[in-house]
């Protein structure tokens, strides 16, 4: 499975570009595996003030739903509207087309918590075993 | 062929001109009254409704009906569900004209007969669940729920008790129960269930505090299971000032032999689509009553039925009341359905009932323990959940397992649920099915092991025999066709792209 | 017992087989204390007393096809076709499950399909639900989309919309945050649109009209639509569905959401219920809406298939996060109104409109001639109308008794300022004979 190096992770399986103050955040491929077919998205609102591990977006699958957690605290200043026609960009392209929001991070230091990319393979790994 | 393959809306099949009933010619105004209506006030464009004749309409439907399967063509083990046999005296009693043509704001005097049943309804609810009042208004389980946190809320309210901002639910709970709760603001949070799918006594008294303001339980629990410890449980909430809930879904097995009220629970709801064999009509009417101890009536919904020497009356609205939970009295339709059922099986029938389901689920859980993985192996009372995970390993989900039934003529029994069993499949046969029938459906679920074994994608790929194969539900969610309207749009827009 | 088959015989054989020596031990998980509980309800009857008893119970009923009837506020009499009756009784659809299992309900799917397809015409809106339970609850549930919506915490309702409805929100936000307020109406029963745009503020979330209101007046809500679109609100709609045959639609009116009651659409009154709540919206809101939805898609062959969809928006998924609880609606309900407007179609459910408008259009000028009632007959009208009698109106009802009529429902219980008014509807199922029979007694009153 591909964790792109310029990424940190969250033990909740969403991802955040880690260089920046306005940055992307969307779910690992790991979690798109786990979600399967997403059929839609809940995104947040331009505006939107979130702590770091608090509820900020939701998935759809045909038969869940999943909270998606803000990776680190911030306001929201974009989201991606594409996925409201093509919420299978998730699946398709998690990383890239299927990117969920924007935050401008209010405390860049919180990234340091998050996992690298070889940490989160790790994780992945150990918790497989389980 | 038998059962049609024309899956043409009646909108498809619409002529214009042509009509399905005939209505009265004449008018008594001398003049049209729509003619001096001001033009903004009247409809601008039809209603495109489709047009057919009488034959044509039933034709249309009859065959619908004919690609359902239903209670009175097959067997629906479905675990929580209750689905047993809906007798039919229940629906020559409901279609009565002097029921069908009551108006509900007819004064008292002339609806004796019908407040006398739902006076007569309460009183036998009362007895058999040891709960001191009933309110029928509540139109289906849910809304009993959302009825019962009413309830809780004012309770705690008329006390002063602001504070109490949580309701406990077992993970293995029906989702109805945190959304009811939710609903009304509460702050739900899930206590956890042991292997038994029972209470965790330990995790309970963690989260057992002066913030919590009810226990939402059901009693079997979702896995068919007693809770062994419901007095010790309900005791110890109510130490803590909190209310205990029962959701009567998993009633069936316990008619005259154990009570709610007696267990400690002060609001009850019953599903009268379940227990007390009201039809399920393909999604409702249900009737969702709701009982309670003494302590809770000042706040049930009003009005209430009474009984005085001079009859039947409507009683004064108790100012505590929490109001109306919807129009009118209730489902009565469904309610006169659970009054005429309950007068035919009389007292030494709630035991037989009671007792013929919990034989008939223990019957079918030993037949099936050999082949299958029964997640408690202990007895069960109605209800019993197999895990299915170990065919896993042949990529077959329960899910695949119930598609299979259907190819065999069983109505798949709950799959996926309780969420705490992973893969489960959750039987309740209830006490109408036959033996011949539970051992035809044990050779159909041991038929299905066997060619997972030999031919895992006959069940993977299941229904076979059916109208429809598997729909695609992931396109139906995300690109949603909810009504002729959108199917027309849809076909524009592709014959656009096309061209 | 006949819904059982097991014999003594048979639960001996079973115990054995289960490998138990009584039922006793099947039941040893249940503490003693609470076993064996005195239950006293009647003896069992058998099938010909059964029948015996709701016969006797039924006579102890004067019915409206025992009296003439002229009752309505919210239930209505309205023919039946006949047809209709076959189609709901039809087993495959009367003790059907709810569709969880698409291939084996494609019936129930596609007619609950169709329903929504009509409620959508018929309403002119976008996305109609499978149903709700009836017109209070519907309502009800749509005033908590409005509020989750815009996320502010005030609804506003007409004082002319139905008082049950009214009182089933105001239960339902009991100890919320949200707060219910209420706009009156004019000396002619319609909506007081100056008292109403200064309650209109940032803080409301909804605004809730009935057309036709309480009162039988159709509403005219020319420009609400913009004012509340502008103030950021959900505009709501209820009122009775075969009105809108003939009369301005939600749709047209611009609203966002119609949320009411269907009885009229071919269900009888039945005391109350089992009704049918409609709720319809516009695209905007799809995702909102609570209730069962069923769509269109196709099977693994390609085939036309139906299935019930967008359900991660439903309790069974969501639980505490979903916006509403429901889980059994009034499907069957929802099949008789849909069997209902395919019979009428589109000539037959403007037809009935129509002929509803010239009863109680032709009954309310035949009252407003006599001296002792008075009637307002310049609004415009559906089915039912406000009159005012100038004895007391509790002598007026004692009287009709002699006369075997229901001359109306008493109006002062919901609305103490209108004293000795009371509520006449008249629909197709009164003949000339009815309505002058009815004129005649209360001539005499």
């Amino acid at each position: 499975m591909n964790f792109p190096e310029n990424l940190r992770y969250t033990k909740t399986h969403e991802w955040i570009v880690a260089q920046g103050v306005k940055v992307k955040v969307g779910v690992t491929e790991y979690a798109q595996k786990e979600i399967s077919d997403v059929v839609f998205v809940e995104l947040p609102k331009k505006g939107l003030v979130v702590q770091q591990g608090k509820t900020a977006a939701v998935v759809e699958s045909v038969k869940a739903a999943f909270d998606i957690y803000a990776p680190a605290s911030g306001k929201v200043t974009d989201a991606n509207t594409t996925l409201e026609g093509n919420p299978g960009l998730v699946n398709q392209s998690p990383y890239g087309d299927g990117w969920m929001f924007e935050l401008e991070l209010s405390n860049p230091a919180e990234l340091n918590t998050l996992m690298t990319a070889q940490q989160y393979g790790e994780f992945i790994h150990q918790s497989a075993k389980h | 062929m038998l059962i049609s393959s024309d899956d043409r809306l009646s909108f498809e099949k619409s002529r214009p001109g042509r009509r399905g009933v005939d209505l009265p010619k004449e008018r008594f105004c001398a003049a049209d009254p729509l003619g001096n209506v001001p033009q903004n006030l009247k409809r601008q464009g039809p209603a495109l409704f489709p047009e057919m004749s009488e034959p044509e309409v039933v034709r249309h439907f009859i065959n619908l009906s004919r690609k359902n399967f239903s209670v009175d063509t097959h067997f629906y083990p479905l675990g929580s569900c209750t689905m047993k046999y809906n007798p039919k005296v229940n629906e020559w009693a409901a279609r009565q004209e002097k029921f069908t043509a009551l108006h509900p704001l007819q004064s008292q005097e002339t609806t004796q007969g019908m407040l006398e049943i739902l006076w007569g309804l309460e009183e036998s609810l009362k007895e058999i669940s040891g709960m001191d009042r009933f309110t029928m208004q509540p139109a289906a389980g849910a809304h009993g729920e959302l009825t019962g946190m009413m309830l809780v809320r004012a309770y705690h309210a008329s006390r002063g008790d602001a504070h109490r901002t949580k309701v406990l639910v077992p993970d293995s709970s029906h989702g109805t129960n945190p959304a009811s709760a939710a609903l009304l603001g509460y702050h739900v949070v899930e206590v956890k269930s042991n292997s038994h799918g029972c209470v965790d006594l330990e995790d309970l008294k963690r989260h057992l505090d002066e913030h919590v303001a009810c226990l939402m339980l059901t009693n079997p629990n979702t896995l068919g299971l007693f809770e062994k410890n419901i007095l010790e449980i309900t005791r110890l909430v109510h130490e803590k000032g909190g209310l205990l809930y029962y959701d009567g879904a998993n009633l069936n097995p316990l008619l005259g032999i154990a009570r709610p009220g007696d267990m400690g629970f002060d609001i009850i709801h019953i599903n009268l689509h379940k227990t007390f064999s009201t039809p399920h009509g393909g999604g409702g009417p249900g009737s969702g009553p709701v009982g309670v101890k003494k302590h809770l009536v000042p706040f049930l919904p009003s009005p209430l039925v009474g009984k005085t020497k001079d009859g039947y009356v409507w009683e004064k609205r108790s100012p505590q009341s929490v109001g109306r939970v919807k129009s009118f009295h209730g489902n009565i339709g469904v309610i006169i359905r659970a009054y005429a059922y309950l007068r035919s099986i009389g007292r030494e029938g709630l035991r037989q009932v009671s007792e013929a389901a919990i034989l008939n689920a223990n019957y079918l859980r030993v037949k099936l323990k050999d082949t299958f993985c029964v997640a408690v192996n202990d007895p069960c009372l109605h209800e019993f959940v197999l895990n299915l995970s170990a065919f896993g390993a042949q990529g077959v989900h329960a899910g695949d397992i119930g598609k299979r039934l259907l190819d065999l003529g069983f109505h798949a029994p709950t799959v996926h649920f309780p969420l705490v069993v992973a893969e489960a499949l959750m039987i309740e046969p209830t006490e109408t099915e036959t033996q011949e029938t539970l051992d035809q459906f044990v050779s159909a679920m041991k038929q299905i092991a066997r060619e997972i074994e030999t031919d895992p994608a006959i069940v993977k790929n299941a229904p076979h025999t059916l109208p429809v194969r598997r729909p695609n539900d992931v396109l139906a969610a995300r690109k949603p066709i909810l009504s002729y309207r959108d199917m027309v749009r849809e076909k524009v827009l592709a014959a656009e792209v096309a061209a | 017992m006949p819904y059982l088959s097991l014999t003594e015989e048979d639960k001996k054989a079973f115990l054995h087989q289960i490998g138990v020596r009584s039922f006793s031990e099947l039941i040893a998980s249940i503490p003693q204390s609470l076993r064996d509980p005195k239950v006293s309800i009647p003896e069992a009857l058998s099938e010909p007393e059964v029948q015996g008893l709701i016969t006797r119970l039924g006579g102890k009923n004067t019915t409206t096809k025992d009296f003439l009837s002229f009752l309505g506020a919210g239930s209505y009499e309205h023919f039946i076709p006949a047809a209709l009756v076959e189609i709901i009784s039809r087993q495959e659809f009367l003790t059907a499950y709810t569709p969880y299992q698409p291939e084996a309900s494609q019936g129930t799917l596609q007619a609950i399909y169709e329903y929504q397809s009509l409620m959508t015409e018929l309403t002119g809106l976008a996305v109609s639900n499978a149903s709700h339970y009836d017109g209070a609850t519907s309502l009800a549930e749509a005033a908590l989309v409005a509020l989750k919506h815009t996320d502010r915490s005030r609804v506003l309702v007409a004082r002319s919309v139905h008082p049950h409805y009214r009182e089933t929100i105001r239960t339902y936000l009991a100890g919320t945050p949200y707060v219910l307020e209420e706009f009156g109406f004019d000396a002619g029963g319609s909506f007081n649109r100056q008292e109403f745009l200064e309650k209109l503020d940032g803080n409301v979330a909804g605004v809730i009209f009935q057309t036709p209101n309480f009162f039988g007046v159709v509403e005219d809500l020319e420009g609400m639509s913009e004012k509340i679109r502008a103030n950021g609100s959900v505009m709501i709609l209820t009122g009775d569905p075969l009105s809108f045959a003939i009369f301005r639609t939600p749709g047209e009116w611009g609203a966002d959401i119609a949320a009411g009651e269907g009885q009229p659409l071919g269900l009888p009154m039945s005391f109350g219920g089992p009704y049918l709540g409609y709720f319809v919206t516009s695209q905007a809101l799809m995702r909102r809406i609570p209730g069962r939805l069923a769509g269109l898609t196709q099977d693994a062959d390609g085939k036309r298939a139906f299935c019930l969809t967008l359900q991660a928006r439903e309790q069974h998924i969501r639980r505490e996060r979903a916006g509403s609880n429901i889980c059994s609606n009034q499907a069957l309900c929802a099949l008789a109104a849909c069997s209902y407007m395919t019979l009428l179609g589109k000539q037959g459910i403007r037809e009935v409109a129509e002929i509803n408008c010239d009863r109680a259009s032709y009954l309310r000028s035949q009252i407003s001639k006599l001296k002792n009632f008075e009637v307002e007959t310049s609004q415009t009208i559906f089915n039912e109308f406000r009159v005012k009698s100038k004895k007391p109106f509790a002598k007026v009802e004692e009287k009709m008794k002699a006369w075997k009529i229901f001359p109306g429902v008493a109006l002062q219980p919901f609305y103490p300022e209108l004293k000795d008014q009371f509520l006449v509807c008249a629909t197709e199922t009164k003949s000339k004979e009815d309505l002058d029979r009815f004129v005649e007694a209360l001539e005499k009153c």
